[in-house]
Order: structure tokens, then sequence, then C-alpha cells
């Protein structure tokens, strides 16, 4: 597959802090990568960065070959942009939103008729039509964006923290959208705080003070923790909670709903689980159950942040 | 070749300013409201003075005077009193703006053939009130001292003798009634060209940042010239209506009359905008919010109207201040529209003020083009 995105070795800094710090990536066709970090990792700067909003202090870009900082509005046409707010005309209906950008694209009205028509379908705002954006509801803004984003039919796009505000049917269909692009061969670079939607791409970068931490598919990132994240089950949790902290071999607990995940040195699940239960014992704590699972994205995130505050 | 980017994004702007009550407000309301409030409040006609008289003479003589002060407009005799003291209580609490003293030997001292005075006070808190009511008393009194001179002759028998030696025969070309409206209403047209388009201008581009649709703009391929343009063209249309508007009001209305080409006048108003559009540009270029751009241009505009020779006379002003004036776009365009519209002047007597303009606007223009970027930083 062709690369559609490649970034090298970006940088670029506001008042002498840097946002973005050394940063690469290769995105090909059909790939949808997710980035994420904690706030002010460097992600919306890597994307604004990326579509030629912002002026790279350093590095290259070449978006499906063709270079962003020489050929900027050759480049640009080959991208469509979600940004992070809402960044469509409240006065405007959806249609005349779409008409608007559609134009500006270089669309003529023989063309973008139909197309906003499909697209206006393919998101389903069909029946809003001719609301005007400002009366829309979070989610269907969001969808609103993304049909603006898509309507000159772009091969690469970016998706920056598309799903936030957005309740989980919306995200759901969301997706749906995403994966058809996909198929199409539309490579996707999205950023977002959800490590469930993190999980579902082909590749994920981790991203702390501008630069990339880990790169890689879930597995092979979820591999770094293997047999070292354990889940506990059992009452009263909070005692729980502070037995697990006070083991010395257990680096980290936290809380996943009704259940506790430990994470541990390596190779010391055996030895934890063995204590762990003699303590619950001797505290009059009852476990339902103690056992090795397999990691998630979050537990990594989590180590990683941990580990870079030590280094 | 229709340009079909740059034509939907000026119907995009069309669309939002008929859609957004706040723009059209400014637009076509605040025009015509400011017209009225300085059409009648920023006038310079000193009229109907409150003076307060203190007649210790009480004679025919003393009425006579008093009658001829009646007669001219300048003062208003509107209080008769009966001491010293209550004159100063009254120009104190600023309901007299002058007093008059007439002494007890008014009459006598005229029936002897001698020179009677009158104590005239005036209120000095307000200069263009008092220096014209200090010339207008002088006038008054001198010419009613002349009539009494002329009557003291012609009782001696020189009957039909006495005719002045030097006659001033004034003629005010233009206002021959000096009405400040007719002066002013021009000059509102200038201002409000020069507010409206620089603050909507400035406005419309920096709203495209704070609402962060500047960041959907800029990935599409619209040019950065075409932009400018784009956001501009509206606001011309705009501002060229509101001028249309005024004078419509101001002929109408306020009796200014359109001596010269309203065709020419148009032109170099598009001249003067042009500089108006590059300020609203430049502006939105520093701005961050629509706040900050308002308060930007305001404060452009202080210095625009107290050094165009809008209120006040620029020969009067300090060489230095004068200096700083030949800058200001306004200055020129008021000499073009007063000399449009009150003399009938054509372009040819412009040149001058037609050059500057365009200087200005090339200038300013460039400059705020230059500094545009289609970009977030």
């Amino acid at each position: 597959m062709p690369v559609m995105i490649q970034a090298q070795n970006l940088r670029r800094s506001f008042s002498g802090k840097p946002a973005v710090d050394g940063l690469s990536l290769s995105i090909e066709a059909g790939e949808i990568y997710a980035l994420v970090g904690p706030d002010g990792a460097g992600k919306t700067t890597t994307l604004r960065l990326l579509c030629g909003a912002l002026q790279p202090d350093d590095g290259q870009i070449h978006l499906a070959g063709i270079d962003l900082l020489r050929q900027t509005e050759h480049a640009r046409a080959q991208i469509g942009y979600l940004p992070q707010r809402f960044s469509l005309y409240g006065e405007l209906t959806v249609l005349e939103n779409l008409r608007f950008f559609a134009e500006v694209r270089g669309l003529p009205s023989s063309d973008w008729v139909p197309r906003s028509e499909e697209i206006l379908e393919f998101v389903g705002l069909a029946e809003f039509a001719d609301r005007r954006a400002e009366a829309l509801s979070g989610g269907m803004r969001q969808k609103l964006g993304l049909a603006a984003a898509l309507v000159h039919q772009p091969n690469i796009l970016l998706l920056d923290e598309p799903t936030g505000g957005v309740d989980p049917v919306t995200r759901q269909s969301f997706w749906q959208l995403l994966i058809r692009l996909l198929r199409q061969g539309v490579a996707v670079l999205i950023s977002t705080p959800y490590m469930d939607e993190a999980s579902r791409c082909n590749r994920v970068g981790f991203l702390q003070h501008g630069r990339m931490l880990v790169e890689g598919t879930p597995a092979e990132i979820v591999a770094h923790l293997q047999g070292r994240v354990l889940e506990l089950v059992g009452r009263p949790r909070r005692l729980l909670e502070q037995l697990a902290a006070a083991d010395p071999q257990v680096e980290n607990a936290h809380s996943f709903g009704d259940r506790l995940h430990l994470r541990l040195a390596p190779a010391s699940a055996d030895a934890v689980m063995q204590r762990l239960t003699e303590a619950a014992r001797e505290h009059a704590a009852t476990i339902d159950h103690i056992r090795p699972v397999r990691p998630g994205l979050e537990d990594v995130f989590l180590d990683l942040l941990e580990g870079s505050h030590v280094a | 070749m229709r340009n079909t980017r740059l034509f939907s994004l000026i119907r995009k702007e069309f669309i939002q300013i008929l859609r957004d009550p706040r723009t059209l407000y400014i637009t076509f309301a605040i025009p015509v409201i400011q017209l009225f409030l300085l059409g009648y409040t920023a006038t310079t006609d000193v009229r109907n003075i409150p003076l307060a008289v203190f007649d210790l003479s009480r004679s025919p003589a003393s009425r006579r005077l008093l009658d001829a002060y009646r007669a001219a407009d300048y003062f208003n005799l509107a209080f008769d009193l009966d001491s010293e003291d209550e004159m100063r209580t009254l120009i104190d609490a600023g309901d007299a703006r002058a007093g008059m003293i007439i002494p007890p030997d008014y009459a006598e001292k005229l029936l002897a053939n001698e020179t009677a005075s009158v104590y005239f006070v005036l209120d000095g808190s307000d200069p263009n009130v008092a220096s014209t009511s200090l010339a207008a008393a002088e006038l008054i009194g001198q010419t009613h001292s002349t009539t009494l001179v002329i009557e003291r002759l012609e009782r001696r028998g020189l009957t039909g003798a006495f005719e002045p030696a030097v006659e001033v025969r004034s003629r005010v070309w233009y206002n021959p009634d000096m009405e400040s409206a007719i002066f002013m209403v021009p000059a509102m047209i200038g201002i409000i060209l020069q507010l409206l388009t620089s603050l909507l201008t400035a406005t419309a581009i920096v709203r495209e940042r704070e609402r962060g649709t500047i960041e959907q703009l800029i990935v599409t391929p619209i040019r950065p010239w075409e932009l400018i343009v784009g956001k501009i063209t509206p606001y011309v249309a705009l501002a060229l209506f509101d001028m249309l508007e005024v004078l419509l009001v101001g002929t109408l209305w306020f009796g200014v009359p359109i001596r010269g080409s309203l065709g020419l006048l148009v032109a170099l108003s598009g001249l003067f905008l042009l500089g108006s559009l590059g300020i609203g540009l430049m502006v939105s270029t520093f701005a961050k919010t629509q706040q900050e751009a308002t308060m930007l241009t305001y404060f452009t505009m202080l210095p625009t109207i107290f050094l165009s020779g809008f209120f006040f006379p620029l020969a009067a002003m300090p060489p230095a201040l004068q200096a700083v004036s030949h800058v200001i776009p306004l200055r020129y365009y008021l000499i073009i529209i007063r000399s449009i519209l009150l003399k009938g002047a054509g372009a040819e007597l412009l040149t001058n003020e037609i050059f500057a303009l365009a200087i200005f606007g090339i200038l300013v223009m460039g400059i705020a083009a230059l500094r545009f970027r289609k970009r977030l930083d």
C-alpha cells in the first residue's frame, strides 16, 4: 500500500516551549492510526502541522507523496480535516455549509449537488439538510464536520478527537463511517482520548511532551505488559486496593469499574497472588477472584506515563 | 472564467450578514442615528445665550439698549435682576452664561453727551461660547453706540451729513447661513465609512479565528488574496450603501446640497475605502478576539477624528500635529466630500487629495495583505 502520510522529524515550539519534538509518522492507504496521549502531549499541534495550519520549525511532511511545505495547496487538496472544535458556520444551514466547502474546494455545482446528497445520506444528516448548523446537537455537528471534510473525497483524513462529547450510539455510527472509508482506501489519522477507540485502530502511537513514546499495533503494544497485569475483584474494595498498593511488587493499582487492575513488576504474578490472598485473609477481606489478565491499552498507557516520570 | 471560490466566499459572507441581526443593526441603523445625533449636537453655532441683566438705570435709554440686544438672536434676556450677587449666583449655577450691568447714571451721561459705560460679564468656562458672546456683545454695543452718535449729530443740525467711511460687505459662499449641519453631514459620511468598514472587516476576519472556522478554511485551496477579497467585498457594498443612505437623509432632512458629481463622489469614496479596509485587515492580523479588534479599531478612530479637521480646524493646530494630520486619510476625504457636495468641485481640483488617498490605500492594504497569513500562527 502506498504511504499517504509521511512526516519526518517534525518540530514545532510555541514561545520556546516545544509542543512537537522530533516526531516521525508514516501511515498507509487504508490504514487507521490513533494518536493518544495526555492533554498537552502535542496531538492537536501534530494534526495542525500535518494540514499546514501551522508551519513546522523543522522537519518534512509529504501527503500522498506531495511536499506540503513546497506545494502547500496541492498537498492540502488531498486531505479532509476535522478540527477538535466545531468549525463550520452556525448561521448557515447544513446544506449551505456543505455547498460552501464543496465550492471552495473547486467542485462545480453539477458535482456537488449529487455529492452532498450522497454524503448527507452517508453520515445520516439527510433529513436535517435545511437546519442551521448552530441548531444541531453535538453529535450531529461532528457528523456535519465529517461530511464537510469528506465532501471532496479526500485520500487522507485527519480527525482531532472527533468523538469527544458524543453519545455512544453516535460514536458507534461514526466508527461505522470510518470503517467504510478505510475500505475505500482512505488513510485516517485520528487523535483520541478513548483507549477503546485506539484499540480499534491498525496502529497506535503514544505521544508525550511532543515525542513518540511507543508505537505499534495494539497487540504489539500490550505485549509490553504481557503477564504483568492482575485483575482483582472482592470486598471491601478500598481495603483491597490499599493492601495491593502496599505490596512491594505491585507497581500500580487502578480501578476499572468494579474491578482492580494491578500492574506488577516483571515475573512476579504468582508471588503477588499468594501474598495478596494471605493478606486479605488476615484483614478479613473477601477476594472473589484474582487472576492474570490480558493487559489493555490503558494499562500500558499508565505504565508509560509513570515510567517516563521516573526517566 | 468565473472564480467559484471567490464567488462562494462572498455569497457565504452575505448570508452570514443577512442572518446576523447585530451586523444588520450596526450597518443600517447606527449610521442614521449617529447622523441625527451629530447633526444636532455637533453644532458650533452659538445662539440664545442666556443673559442676566442688572439694570440700575431703569430709564427709556437703558431699555432701548436692551432692545438692541434682544433684537439680535445671540442673547436671550432671561433674567432681570435686582442685585449683583444674584448675577454671580446665576452664572455660577450655569443658568446664565453672561451678565450685563447698566450703571445708574447711564441715561444721565448720555444726555450730557458723555461716554456711558456698560459692563458685560462672561462665563469663560466654555471658550467657544464665551468668544462668540464677547464678539456679539461688542458688535451690538458698537452698532448701538453709532446709532446714538448719529442721533446726536442730527440733533445739532447735521442732518444726513453722516455716512460711514468704510462699509464691509461680506458674502458667505457655499453655506450662506453658516449652518453646522451642512458642514458636519458630509464629514459624518467620512467617519461612518471609515469606522464601519474597518470595524466590520476586522471583526469579520477575527470572528473566523475566534469561532475556529478558520481551521476549516485553511485546509481548503482558497488563496490568501481570495480570502481577503472575499471577506472585504461584502463590506464595501454595505459601506457604499450606507454612504448613499446617510447622504439621502442628509439631503432630505438637513438640506445638504449635492452640487458636484455623485459618480465622482462614489468613485473617490471607493478609493478612501481602500485605506479603511486596509486598516480593518491590519487590525485583524493583530487581534485575537472580536473585542480586541473592536478596541483596536476605535483606537485608530480617535486620532482620525481629531486630526482630520472633522471638528477642529487644522489651521489652528500646532505645526507638529498639522504634520501628523497628513497621514490621516480622512483629512483628504473630508476635503474631497465637502468640495464635491458643497462647492461642486471636479476631480481636477482634488488631484492632491486623490493622490494622497491612493498612496495611503495601497500602502496600508499592501502591508496588511503581506501580514495576512492563511495559517494559525
